[in-house]
């Protein structure tokens, strides 16, 4: 299987320099990209089916195209890599960054072009010092070679660009509470419309894009967009970097044709379960998405595919739920996460996440009663897409939504056995 | 207009707002929080969910919010709806989750949205079983208890301090269910109009800490719609009483002047109403001290003291028509003079007559609101007249709503307009000697000498049409400073110019004058608002007065018998020595005022006047308007209105005529007849004779408790209501119980809202006018034709030199401190500077001063020593004189003095 994004990452990770870069066709995507006008750029990422990898899956072209274009635009006009990976259990965009870190330096400057904008951004998570390492190299670098700064490899089209950590927040993932955050105020979302596209980073255009969209992008330029569908087992484009934790044998994360199946994802990559432990679950894309059961393994990973089993590919980095472990616990861990992480603006979430936290926690504790099960799946219709300002909530509760679902009996035993059967007495 | 389904029926309504508007203004109860009229829409409660439908066959509909959803042709949606009824009832559960549920103890209890709404939204039961988060309270200085335990996360507080106030010492800290909204520390909120917190929070988090210390419910009180007296723009207020006490104020909406949002001088200085220097009883002098006396004995010597004519008035610009009428009646329109400072009077008369020639026109607060250019010319906005610098904090924001508009965001949606404009700000152009509080969305400030303003002023008007008086030996940078702000006006759609009589300066009126009859030669509809020191400052100009110097001639001359003074403490209106010599020239001294004041202190007799809050009247503000303030309760002992005791010594000194002035009607029906300028104040409110459905209107809500005990320590028969010849409205709770006419509204109040938001239900239409009109009549407006005529006024003043041995000093004002009333209400009393003298960092230094330093003023003959204050920002030459302030004498400014080290 042909390695796109991961092909010059090594196991120890060392640094992946420019001209290491260069040597396996680092760059050329840029160089392509401008000897091309960036309604072509913006063409062949549309005709690529590239859709975004933060988890929503937009279609990344269709994103760009609206961003106002021509002499009349608003100026100046911004890019945004979120780098701001904060969600439970999903580590691909670091190993991308540390790996290989011009891939995105690259792949930014390549949609900075597409867009025309003047600043491009990194919003880095405050905790990856280590990517903003690599990367303050990489951009350094990239600027010596003409890869960024003025008239960039004598185009006559300029980019400026930034490393900016995050204090750190969750919210701060969410493009709109990420804009917020660049600009030194509260994490708080954004009403949309505007979109950022037009209103964005200091009230400009802004196109605020994923670390691994990002890192497609160059070879999108340089192959094609065939090529990019080619790679794909399903109509999503392209490649995938997929991951499992929990008590698999080989937890991490592997780079394989976009709808792979979780089974194989599971048990070949991740080498299935440990020894002992039984399969229960899984979450297949980060905290906010909803359980998938054994019934599902054979699903493709890919956007389509799993919505249609009631679930989200997320970021497609699975978190694994064994027999040993407590879903309620598991849960009651997650809502604890997702209710410390409401930035406290919009009711059903700041509320109904802090009820559900306290109502798993008295599960936990044993003091759980048969009112606190119809009130959590209450909490998971209050905070459904549209009633709340923006996606954290609809996010938080699917995996609640979907525990209530699969594994109501180890609620129910909660209640009637005053006590978690997973605790050690 | 455009067509709305609500529930299926069709309604037509303004295409620009959010459907939560609409449908308020259609009449539904459609319950909210985060969203606020002044403050637009941003999402965050969830409270007004609605069903939207694709079409009339979309059965099912999903969820919206109403505020965030845009009224469109055809778009249906309904607020009955049962799922989205059950959301509602969710959201409120949501949010009643950690609050307190102490409304027994709570002071918003009554009058709380949140109880309003919970009830609307029938959520009776807590389900909530687990710890509510708990916080620690702050100190917020005098006026604004807090208690974050209630808090529902609504966000408005913080919308409107800091966005719409633009105060910056008050933020939302910490996140998820545990937002915390008040200051880094516990201190005194530092912004001016910070009382509205109570207005604008929901629920109990901010209440009025001056009413908590004589608390009383909503439903208990007594109210009367009523005029601030604190300053000169009249904003309308809604003081609650119990017991003889004065308890609080809130804001009475109206749509052109105040709208939803009074200053803290208006709202927390009711409470000299009740102070100790309250006069209460006749006071004759008698051993060389006033010592109380009954009414027939004063009228008895007040009798034997008219006999013998040569009898002089002063009047007074905080009395209203009605009193300054009677005096003027009392002693003849040749015997009555203005209270006033002499600049003072000639400064207001020549504003009038500017407003009265035109051609600009003078704007309401409204209106300033909107104006999209704006040149403040030597005004300390914030300070003189509080209310419109709020007014003009809104006005930065008009031309930036073009970026929104490009971007097809809607006005209403605020947090997405304001993140689209970010920092960019209109016009605002100030020119002042100082600091002003506005500074912070000015586009340009120009610190200088009043005459330096004045030339500004000047150049300008020369840049924006050659044809005005041109300045001689213009500074390059003042010259080019003229062009940007000429530039700016110009551009403009609805600009405007502010100025005011606060550094006693003709040429800067001038200046600001011909800046606007420029920019009206130019074809632009330009507005030109002048400020006024007091609530009826207008008024008293409009009667017509002799200056105050021409009455301490007469006492001098020995020609003054007896000086009936009006409401007015003489000693703040000249220096101490001039005011001396007056009483002492006239051999009688009688004053009405409501407090011992220095004044009546040296009187023989003091008569007690009502404060606005016993009284009847009217008041003229500075746009022209007069407004009818009505008594809000019957005070005890012989308190009565200023008028009604001239009356009473007209009577005595055998003016029969004085008789048929027996009503407040009959003195405004006496009063337009003799003042023809005046002649409609009698359409200022409805007469006494008006009726609704053949009743009265209650000045008490209708669950008024404990009318039939609340004497019974005096007697247990239930007395009879105090009779109201003055005016249609009742002391009681008994009467029209529906929605009077808008000059008589006491309360706002409907049923199922009975906070302060029940104003949406006396609207016309949501943030628009009251229904019927919003209140008063307007007696200045530019002669129709003048325009032809209206030639620019005044001339260039020389330019200012600073002199080596002495500085030029200028009055400062202060919002709380420079204002007689208010400084004895406990609370404002708190914030209060300690008198000084503020000079330039610069000449401190060459003075050897520093901040602090005890320092002797020499100025205009008077000599005081004060403490020094150093101000970076004042040009060097120039020195600053606290105006009114406890502990600094009355000086004529500005002046040259001279500062030397103690």
């Amino acid at each position: 299987m042909e390695k796109v994004l991961t092909k010059n990452i090594q196991p120890d990770l060392p640094y992946v320099d420019v001209k290491a870069y260069e040597a396996t066709g680092g760059y050329q995507g840029l160089r392509k990209a401008l000897g091309m006008t960036p309604a072509e750029v913006v063409e062949v990422v549309k005709q690529s089916n590239l859709r975004g990898r933060g988890g929503a899956g937009f279609p990344t072209g269709m994103k760009w195209s609206f961003v106002p274009m021509g002499a009349d635009a608003p100026r100046p006009k911004y890019l945004v890599a979120n780098a701001d990976e904060m969600e439970p259990g999903t580590f691909k965009d670091r190993l991308l960054m540390e790996g290989d870190p011009h891939q995105l330096v690259e792949g930014m400057a390549v949609a900075a072009y597409a867009i025309q904008a003047d600043v491009a951004y990194i919003f880095l998570r405050g905790e990856y010092l280590f990517s903003a390492e690599r990367l303050r190299r990489a951009i350094a670098e990239a600027y010596e070679n003409h890869y960024l700064g003025k008239n960039i490899l004598g185009s006559g089209y300029s980019l400026e660009m930034y490393i900016h950590l995050s204090a750190g927040r969750y919210m701060c993932g969410e493009e709109t509470g990420l804009l917020n955050a660049l600009e030194g105020k509260r994490a708080n979302p954004r009403t949309k419309p505007p979109y950022p596209q037009v209103s964005g980073l200091f009230g400009k255009p802004t196109i605020v894009q994923n670390v691994e969209t990002l890192c497609n992008v160059p070879h999108i330029v340089k192959n094609g967009a065939d090529w990019f569908k080619s790679l794909s087992y399903t109509q999503d484009g392209g490649t995938k970097i997929y991951g499992a934790s929990g008590k698999v044998k080989r937890p991490g994360l592997w780079e394989l044709p976009m709808g792979t199946t979780i089974r194989e994802i599971l048990e070949v990559h991740a080498g299935g379960m440990q020894d002992g432990v039984r399969f229960r679950g899984l979450l297949p894309g980060g905290a906010s998405t909803d359980f998938l059961v054994e019934e599902h393994l054979d699903v493709k990973m890919d956007f389509t595919e799993v919505a249609k089993v009631g679930s989200r590919m997320g970021t497609g980095t699975m978190i694994i739920l064994d027999n040993q472990t407590c879903p309620v616990g598991m849960v009651r861990n997650l809502e604890h996460f997702f209710a410390q992480e409401s930035c406290g603006w919009c009711t059903p979430c700041w509320s109904g996440l802090n009820w559900a936290e306290k109502a798993l926690t008295a599960l936990e504790e044993g003091q759980g009663q048969p009112a606190d099960l119809e009130h959590l799946s209450f909490i998971c219709n209050l905070c459904a897409p549209g009633n709340t300002f923006c996606a954290l909530a609809p996010g938080a509760v699917e995996p609640l939504q979907s525990a209530l679902k699969y594994f109501r009996e180890d609620f129910d035993r909660h209640i009637a056995e005053k006590r978690c059967p997973w605790s050690s007495q | 207009m455009t067509k709305v389904y609500v529930d299926n029926r069709p309604f037509e309504v303004r295409p620009d707002q959010c459907m939560l508007q609409a449908c308020l203004t259609l009449g539904f109860d459609l319950p909210y929080f985060c969203w606020h009229p002044a403050l637009g829409s941003v999402g965050a409660c969830r409270q007004c969910a609605v069903k939207q439908y694709k079409d009339e066959n979309d059965k099912k509909g999903r969820i919206v919010m109403s505020c965030m959803t845009p009224v469109a042709e055809g778009l249906r949606i309904s607020i009955h709806d049962p799922e989205v009824v059950a959301f509602r009832a969710a959201i409120i559960e949501g949010l009643m989750e950690s609050h307190p549920h102490d409304c027994p103890v709570c002071d918003e209890g009554g009058e709380c949205h949140l109880q309003d709404m919970t009830v609307m939204t029938g959520h009776n039961y807590r389900r909530y079983r687990f710890n509510k988060r708990t916080f620690r309270n702050q100190d917020l200085g005098p006026f604004v208890n807090h208690e974050m335990n209630r808090c529902i996360q609504c966000y408005r507080c913080v919308r409107y301090y800091r966005e719409y106030a633009g105060g910056r010492d008050l933020k939302e800290f910490s996140m998820r269910n545990q937002v915390y909204f008040g200051r880094y520390e516990d201190g005194t909120l530092e912004n001016e109009f910070a009382g509205n917190l109570v207005e604008i929070c929901p629920t109990g988090v901010f209440t009025d800490k001056t009413l908590k210390r004589h608390y009383t419910r909503k439903w208990d009180l007594q109210f009367a719609p009523s005029i601030c007296v604190h300053c000169g723009l009249g904003c309308n207020t809604s003081p609650g009483e119990r017991y003889g006490s004065l308890r609080r104020i809130v804001n009475r909406y109206h749509g052109e002047l105040n709208g939803y949002f009074l200053c803290d001088r208006g709202r927390f200085s009711y409470e000299f109403v009740n102070s100790e220097r309250r006069v209460r009883q006749p006071l004759l002098r008698q051993d060389n001290g006033l010592r109380p006396t009954s009414k027939a004995a004063v009228l008895d010597r007040l009798k034997s003291i008219l006999a013998f004519g040569k009898v002089l008035g002063i009047g007074s610009p905080r009395a209203s028509l009605e009193a300054n009428f009677a005096l003027r009646a009392l002693v003849g329109a040749e015997r009555f003079f203005a209270g006033t400072a002499p600049a003072e009077q000639r400064l207001t008369s020549l504003m009038l007559q500017i407003l009265r020639e035109g051609p600009a026109r003078t704007p309401s607060l409204h209106e300033i609101e909107l104006s999209d250019a704006v040149l403040i010319l030597g005004e300390d906005v914030t300070q003189t007249a509080p209310r419109m610098a709020l007014a003009l904090r809104q006005s930065v924001r008009q031309q930036t709503f073009q970026i929104a508009e490009k971007l097809k965001i809607p006005l209403w949606l605020d947090h997405a307009v304001r993140e689209a404009v970010q920092e960019e700000k209109g016009p605002l152009f100030i020119a002042a000697p100082y600091v002003t509080r506005l500074d912070d969305v000015a586009r340009e400030t120009y610190r200088a000498a009043p005459q330096e303003i004045a030339r500004l002023g000047f150049a300008v008007a020369h840049a924006l049409d050659g044809s005005a008086p041109e300045v001689a030996g213009l500074s390059e940078e003042l010259r080019n400073l003229a062009g940007r702000v000429a530039q700016a006006l110009r551009d403009a759609k609805r600009p405007l110019v502010v100025s005011g009589p606060s550094l006693n300066s003709e040429s800067v009126i001038y200046a600001a004058a011909n800046v606007a009859s420029a920019l009206c030669r130019a074809g632009k509809p330009a507005g030109l608002s002048f400020t006024t020191p007091e609530c009826n400052s207008v008024g008293l100009n409009l009667m017509g007065a002799r200056p105050l110097a021409e009455a301490m001639e007469a006492a001098q001359k020995g020609e003054v018998e007896a000086l009936v003074i009006l409401e007015n403490d003489l000693y703040r209106r000249a220096p101490r020595q001039q005011v001396d010599a007056l009483l002492k020239g006239a051999k009688h001294v009688i004053v009405l005022d409501s407090l011992l004041t220095p004044t009546a202190s040296q009187a023989e007799i003091v008569l007690p006047a009502g404060t606005f809050a016993e009284s009847d009247g009217t008041l003229v503000n500075n746009e022209g308007r007069a407004q009818r303030f009505f008594q809000v309760f019957v005070p005890q002992g012989d308190i009565r209105e200023s008028w009604r005791w001239l009356r009473e010594m007209m009577i005595a000194a055998g003016r029969r005529e004085a008789a048929a002035l027996e009503t407040l009607d009959h003195v405004d029906e006496a009063l337009a007849q003799a003042l023809p300028a005046l002649a409609a104040v009698t359409k200022a409110a409805p007469s006494a004779s008006f009726r609704e459905a053949g009743a009265k209107i209650p000045r008490a809500p209708h669950r008024y408790s404990g009318r039939t005990a609340m004497h019974a320590n005096i007697n247990v028969s239930e007395p009879k209501p105090p009779d109201d010849p003055d005016s249609p409205l009742s002391f009681s709770m008994e009467g029209y119980p529906d929605q009077p006419p808008s000059p008589l509204i006491p309360f706002f109040w409907s049923p199922a809202w009975n906070s302060i938001q029940a104003v949406n239900k006396f609207q016309e239409e949501i943030a628009g006018p009251l229904r019927g009109g919003d209140p008063g009549v307007r007696l200045i407006e530019p002669t129709p034709g003048s325009e032809a005529n209206g030639a620019y006024r005044g001339a260039p003043p020389e330019a200012f030199s600073v002199r080596e041995e002495e500085r030029f000093f200028v009055p400062l004002y202060h919002i709380f401190g420079s204002e007689e009333l208010s400084q004895q209400a406990p609370a404002v009393a708190e914030l209060i500077p300690k008198p000084y003298i503020a000079i330039a960092t610069e000449d401190a230094a060459r003075l050897q001063l520093k901040e602090g330093d005890e320092a002797e003023v020499r100025l205009n003959g008077s000599t005081q020593r004060l403490a020094i204050r150093l101000r970076e920002e004042m040009p060097k030459g120039l020195a600053g004189l606290p105006v009114g302030l406890p502990g600094v004498e009355t000086v004529e400014l500005p002046a040259w003095g001279k500062i030397t080290r103690v």
